[in-house]
């Protein structure tokens, strides 16, 4: 149930000593973010939304294709968190 | 004299601290912090020296940070920040206040949470968020935003928000209920017939006499206002006023009768220093009359505006003044506004500004 998980820099240096890359346990794109919380207390919450949703701008890939949160991991997949366009 | 005073400044890109020396004269600049969110709010606790600042990420949502090394670090959280599940999520902080042991937080879209842990974790207060004159506020063109929190100095139950545009709201039992208090206030914006409603009122900034907690002031979108009975009727005070627009209002920190405000030249106008000529305008009783302060403002090729929250004042004597413009500067008063000067430029676009003074 391994999937490797990249987060975009800019998430990771909110929260101070966090890697971009994680091995977690994790079947689903939620239960992956919701691991990435277990590690890193908040980082959920700058991930999704209350909706709950994926926040707007920014974008989920499991091995190459765009997720939401309900997306299946195989094992041994890869998901990769990314900032898309934003801002001014 | 104190020993420090900080200006905490609000900016698109991120949280800067202004420190000043005793005099006020020379200032110095650290920042950006915050990562350079967008920060709507900062504010500071002048008994503990702890930094809040409030604001929100486009790709990482809402937060309330801070720090308590006066900048050096800072942390962040948004635990507890969110608007049930389904509804429109909590995309910004945009006002913080700190009393009587509470942090109380205004979000966009308007709703009121508060910690009491110090900023660690958020309660949402839904009276405010499902009053039902919710279906009639209309997001301003800051969005549907809750700017401002103005607590009671000494009945930590009672507290009024302003929302744009919803108007002026109290709660008299810390956020169990609440009602609205805009009467006297008009929109401009409706039709003839219809220009007092109970709410939909364009509030830009309110504040709260010293020492006397039912004379508020506000600037609205439509007119400037007094009120003597903590909101209950509003009386316009504009006239004497170079416009009826503008955002920020400021009050004295010793005397309930001097108020501070920045007209800019008009809602349709571009929002910026009316003649191009920046003032900031002071009434000593009340708003019955105004006087203009220009000296050492830029007098001619001032297009900038001022922002809801940009303008300040410390708790020094005589009283500083001080506001951050739309273009990045920050100008000071160390006289009550009779003479300025630019202690800043080059800043993201201005937000908000605070003073905190530690011992």
């Amino acid at each position: 149930m391994t999937v490797a998980v990249t987060i975009p820099a800019a998430l990771a240096r909110l929260f101070p000593g966090a890697p971009r890359h994680f091995d977690l346990d994790a079947a689903t794109v939620a239960a992956a973010i919701e691991a990435l919380d277990a590690r890193h207390p908040g980082m959920a919450d700058r991930i999704r939304d209350s909706t709950p949703a994926i926040r707007r701008h920014l974008n989920i890939f499991v091995s190459g294709e765009k997720a939401g949160l309900a997306t299946h991991l195989p094992p041994g997949s890869e998901m990769l968190v990314m900032t898309a366009i934003s801002g001014g | 004299m104190a020993a420090r005073l900080f200006l905490l400044l609000g900016t698109r890109k991120g949280a800067f601290i202004l420190e000043g020396d005793a005099g006020r004269e020379a200032w110095s600049l650290r920042g950006p912090f915050c990562e350079a969110w967008p920060i709507n709010h900062v504010i500071g606790d002048a008994a503990t020296g702890r930094i809040f600042a409030g604001g929100g990420n486009e790709w990482f949502g809402p937060a309330v940070w801070q720090s308590e090394d006066l900048g050096a670090s800072w942390t962040h959280s948004s635990q507890g920040l969110a608007h049930p599940e389904g509804e429109a999520p909590v995309k910004a902080v945009w006002s913080l206040a700190l009393a009587h042991g509470a942090l109380h937080v205004g979000v966009e879209p308007a709703s009121l949470f508060r910690s009491d842990d110090g900023g660690q974790s958020f309660t949402p207060l839904p009276a405010l968020r499902e009053h039902p004159s919710r279906p009639h506020w209309q997001p301003g063109g800051g969005g549907l935003i809750l700017h401002h929190i103005v607590p009671h100095p000494q009945d930590p139950a009672s507290l009024h928000v302003a929302i744009s545009a919803a108007g002026v709201f109290h709660t008299a039992d810390g956020g169990q209920s609440w009602e609205p208090r805009n009467r006297g206030t008009r929109q401009d914006y409706a039709p003839e017939d219809q220009r007092y409603p109970e709410v939909g009122q364009c509030v830009h900034s309110l504040v709260m006499a010293a020492g006397n907690p039912d004379l508020l002031y506000q600037q609205n979108h439509c007119g400037m206002y007094r009120s003597t009975d903590a909101g209950l009727h509003w009386t316009s005070i504009e006239a004497g006023l170079p416009s009826t627009f503008g955002f920020p209002a400021a009050a004295h920190p010793r005397d309930p009768d001097t108020v501070f405000l920045l007209p800019l030249n008009g809602d349709t106008a571009g929002r910026f220093m009316p003649d191009a000529s920046a003032a900031v305008w002071r009434s000593r009783d009340r708003g019955e009359n105004w006087q203009a302060l220009r000296t050492g403002l830029p007098q001619g090729n001032a297009f900038f505006g001022v922002l809801r929250q940009a303008m300040a004042v410390d708790r020094l004597d005589p009283a500083g003044v001080y506001f951050g413009t739309g273009s990045g500067e920050v100008y000071a008063s160390a006289d009550e506004g009779e003479t300025w000067r630019c202690i800043a430029r080059h800043l993201p676009t201005i937000t908000s500004v605070e003073t905190m003074v530690l011992p």
